[in-house]
C-alpha cells in the first residue's frame, strides 16, 4: 500500500513528457511539410509560366497518385514493424496476369478481377512466409521481389502485352468531373478509408501496438500474426489496385513496367512522417508527402531536368528527411551540454 | 554450434554438386574443367561482392548500393581512362577501391553517426548514385575503342591458366578467411552481429565496426567496378543494374543470417557459385535466360526457410542440453 503513491506520481510524470514532446513533433512534422509542399508549389509556379495550369496539374497527379495508393496500405505496414519490398514486382505479375487474361479473352470487369486478385495472392504469399514461417520480411520481399517478376519475365520475355479493350481504359485516362481525373478520385477514397482504418479503429490501434511492441501487444490479446497477414494482404491488393490503373493508364504490359517503384513507394511512406522501425506515423501525413513527391517530380519535368536526376532529388529526400531531425536532436543536445 | 556451420555449407555444396551432376548427365561438356574455369570466372564478380555484402550483413546491416556503387565508380575509372589513357592500370585500379571505399564511407557514416536505418540509407544512396551516374557521363557510353587496351586487357590477362577476374575472386577468398579468422576486425564484426549489447561491453565500437563494413564492402565494389567495366570494355548509367539483388541472394542462399552474426566465407562463396552455376547451366539446357530471375528469388525463399528452420532445431537443442545439465 505504501508503495502505491510512489509509482503513480512517477507515471504521471514521464507520459506527460513524452505525450507533450511527441505531440510537439507530429504537429511541427506535418507543418512542416505541408510548408514544403507550399513553397514547392510557389517556386514551381515562379520557375514555369506553365505550372498554374488546371490541366496540367491534373496530368501532375498521375505522378504521385499509383504510387501513394500503394503508401497508405505500406504505411500501415511499416507501422506495424514490417516492410513490403516486393510491391512494383506485384504490379509486374498482376499487370501481366492481365494481359494473359486478355489474350483469353476477358472484358474489362474480368481484367480488374484478375488485377485485384493477384494483388491479393502476391500479399499472401508474402504474408505467408513471414507470418506463418516466421522468416523477416525484407529477406522475403527481396526474394519475392525477384520471383514475382521473374514469373512476368518468364511469361513475357521481352515481349509485351497489348490491345486493352477502350473501356478499360477508364481507370488510368479517365476523368469524374472538368479535370478530376478516376485515379484522384479513387486516391481520395482509399486515402479516407486508410486514414479511418489507422485512426479511428481497433484494428488501427493494433497496427500502433504492434509496431511499438509485438510482445506487450500479444499479451494484451491482439493476434499480431493474424493482423500482420491481413497487412500484407493490403498491401498486395492495393499492389493490385495500382496495377490496374498504371496499366490502365500505359495501355500495355511489359515485365519492366514500375521497376524500382518499391523505393519512390517507402520514401513516400517515410516522408510522411512514419517512423521506418514502425510504432508511429500518420496518414495525413502520407497524404502531404504524395502531394510534396508528386510537386517535386512535375516542377523538374517543366523545367527539362532528366528521370533519372529526379532520382536523386528522391534519395536526397528519402536520406534527408530522416537525417535532418537526428542532426537537429544532435545539435540541440550538444547546446545543453 | 561449431558442428553446425560446416554441415549448412555442405549441404549447399551437395546441391552443387547434385545440379552439376544433373547438366552433366545430358550435357557432359558442361563440366569440362575448362567449362568449370570459365563459370567460376562468370561468377568471380559476384563472389567478390557477396565477400563485401557479407561482412555488413553479419553487422546487422544490409548494402544495397553495392550495384550502383559498383556502376559509378566503373563509369569514372573509364572516364579517367579515356581523358588519361597513359595512367597506368595499377593507379586506375586503386582509384577504383579508394573511391568505392569513399562512396561505402557515406553509407557508413549515416548508420554511425546518425543512426539511420541501413535499408534506407542504401535505398537512398542506390538512386543517387545512379543518378551521378547520369550526371557526370551526360547519359553517355564509354565504348570499348575508347579505352586503353591496357585497360580493357586486365582482366582478360592469364595469369598461371586462370584469368586476373578469377585470380582477384580467389585472393579475396583467401583475404577475407584470413581477415574473418584471424584479425581483431573480423571478430568484433561477429561480436557486432551476434550480440551488439555484449559488443559494447567488450569495448567494441559497434558503430564504428558497421561503418568499416561498408567502406569494406564498398572498396569490394569499386574493385569490382573497373573489373566489370573493363572486362565488358563498355560504361553506361544502368551496368550491373539489379545486380545488388543477386548479391543479396547469394548471401542468403550462403546462410548468412540476415539478423546478423551467422555466416561464412566459405556459405558466401558457395552461395555465389550456386547462382553462377545456374545462371550459366540455363543456356546449356537450353532454358530461357528469362527463368533466371524467378529462380534467384525462390532460391531465397527456400533457402532462409531453410536456414531458419535449422535456427529453430539448433535453439531447442541447446535449451534441452541446459535443461539436462541441471
Amino acid at each position: 500500500m505504501t508503495d502505491a503513491p510512489q509509482p503513480a506520481t512517477q507515471a504521471r510524470h514521464v507520459p506527460d513528457r513524452l505525450n507533450s514532446s511527441a505531440a510537439r513533433l507530429f504537429k511541427s512534422w506535418e507543418a512542416l511539410l505541408l510548408a514544403v509542399a507550399i513553397s514547392i508549389f510557389m517556386i514551381n509556379s515562379f520557375a514555369s509560366p506553365y505550372f498554374l495550369n488546371a490541366w496540367n496539374l491534373s496530368d501532375a497527379t498521375f505522378n504521385f497518385t499509383e504510387k501513394a495508393m500503394i503508401a497508405f496500405a505500406m504505411a500501415l505496414l511499416i507501422i506495424s514493424g514490417e516492410i513490403d519490398l516486393s510491391v512494383a514486382s506485384i504490379i509486374a505479375l498482376a499487370s501481366t496476369a492481365m494481359g494473359l487474361a486478355l489474350q483469353y479473352g476477358a472484358g474489362t470487369p474480368e481484367l480488374v478481377m484478375v488485377g485485384l486478385t493477384v494483388g491479393l495472392l502476391c500479399g499472401a504469399f508474402n504474408g505467408f512466409f513471414v507470418t506463418v514461417l516466421g522468416l523477416p520480411s525484407i529477406v522475403v520481399t527481396i526474394g519475392t521481389m525477384s520471383l514475382f517478376r521473374g514469373i512476368s519475365f518468364i511469361i513475357l520475355g521481352d515481349d509485351a502485352f497489348r490491345g486493352y479493350p477502350s473501356s478499360f481504359s477508364w481507370f488510368g485516362q479517365g476523368y469524374i468531373y472538368w479535370v478530376f481525373t478516376v485515379e484522384m478520385l479513387l486516391f481520395v477514397i482509399i486515402a479516407i478509408i486508410y486514414g479511418v482504418l489507422l485512426h479511428k479503429t481497433n484494428f488501427g490501434r493494433a497496427v500502433y501496438a504492434i509496431g511499438n511492441n509485438p510482445t506487450a501487444a500479444l499479451f494484451s490479446g491482439i493476434r499480431v500474426q493474424r493482423v500482420k497477414f491481413i497487412l500484407f494482404l493490403l498491401t498486395g491488393l492495393m499492389s493490385g489496385v495500382a496495377a490496374v490503373c498504371l496499366t490502365s493508364r500505359l495501355g500495355s504490359t511489359r515485365p519492366s513496367i514500375a521497376m524500382g517503384m518499391e523505393l519512390e513507394v517507402v520514401t513516400m511512406v517515410v516522408l510522411g512522417g512514419v517512423n521506418i522501425l514502425g510504432g508511429s506515423g500518420t496518414i495525413p501525413g502520407v497524404v502531404i508527402a504524395a502531394f510534396v513527391m508528386g510537386l517535386v517530380t512535375f516542377g523538374l519535368g517543366l523545367l527539362n531536368v532528366p528521370g533519372i536526376v529526379m532520382s536523386i532529388f528522391i534519395g536526397l529526400l528519402l536520406i534527408g528527411v530522416i537525417a535532418l531531425p537526428r542532426l537537429w536532436a544532435m545539435v540541440a543536445a550538444r547546446r545543453k551540454a | 554450434m561449431m558442428r553446425l556451420v560446416p554441415v549448412r555449407e555442405t549441404i549447399l555444396a551437395g546441391a552443387i554438386l547434385v545440379l552439376l551432376i544433373l547438366v552433366a548427365s545430358r550435357f557432359p561438356g558442361f563440366v569440362a574443367p575448362s567449362n568449370l574455369a570459365n563459370v567460376f570466372n562468370d561468377t568471380a564478380p559476384l563472389i567478390i561482392l557477396a565477400l563485401g555484402q557479407m561482412v555488413v550483413i553479419l553487422t546487422r546491416c544490409i548494402d544495397l548500393s553495392v550495384a550502383a556503387n559498383l556502376a559509378l565508380t566503373g563509369m569514372a575509372v573509364a572516364m579517367i581512362n579515356v581523358a588519361m589513357p597513359g595512367l597506368p592500370i595499377p593507379v586506375i585500379i586503386a582509384i577504383a577501391i579508394l573511391l568505392g571505399g569513399a562512396l561505402g564511407a557515406i553509407n557508413g557514416v549515416l548508420v554511425w553517426k546518425l543512426a539511420i536505418p541501413p535499408i534506407v540509407v542504401t535505398l537512398g544512396t542506390m538512386t543517387i548514385f545512379r543518378g551521378i551516374i547520369f550526371l557526370i557521363s551526360d547519359g553517355k557510353w564509354v565504348n570499348s575503342h575508347e579505352m586503353s587496351p591496357a585497360f580493357t586487357g586486365v582482366p582478360r590477362m592469364v595469369l598461371l591458366g586462370l584469368p586476373v577476374l578469377s585470380w582477384a575472386a580467389i585472393v579475396t577468398i583467401f583475404l577475407f578467411a584470413i581477415m574473418m579468422a584471424r584479425t581483431q576486425f573480423g571478430r568484433s564484426i561477429f561480436a557486432v552481429g551476434g550480440n551488439p549489447h555484449a559488443a559494447v561491453y567488450t569495448g567494441i565500437d559497434v558503430g564504428k565496426t558497421q561503418f568499416w563494413a561498408f567502406v569494406v564492402s564498398g572498396a569490394l565494389a569499386g574493385l569490382t567496378g573497373y573489373l566489370w567495366v573493363s572486362r565488358f570494355a563498355v560504361a553506361y548509367v544502368d551496368i550491373a543494374g539489379g545486380f545488388e539483388l543477386e548479391v543479396v541472394a547469394a548471401c542468403v542462399i550462403g546462410g548468412i543470417s540476415i539478423a546478423g552474426g551467422i555466416g561464412s566465407v566459405g556459405g558466401a562463396v558457395l552461395g555465389a557459385l550456386f547462382l553462377g552455376v545456374v545462371k550459366n547451366a540455363l543456356p546449356v539446357v537450353n532454358i530461357s535466360p528469362f527463368w533466371q530471375l524467378a529462380i534467384s528469388g525462390s532460391a531465397i525463399l527456400i533457402a532462409v526457410a531453410f536456414n531458419a528452420r535449422a535456427g529453430r532445431k539448433k535453439g531447442r537443442i541447446i535449451l534441452k542440453e541446459a535443461e539436462g545439465a541441471k
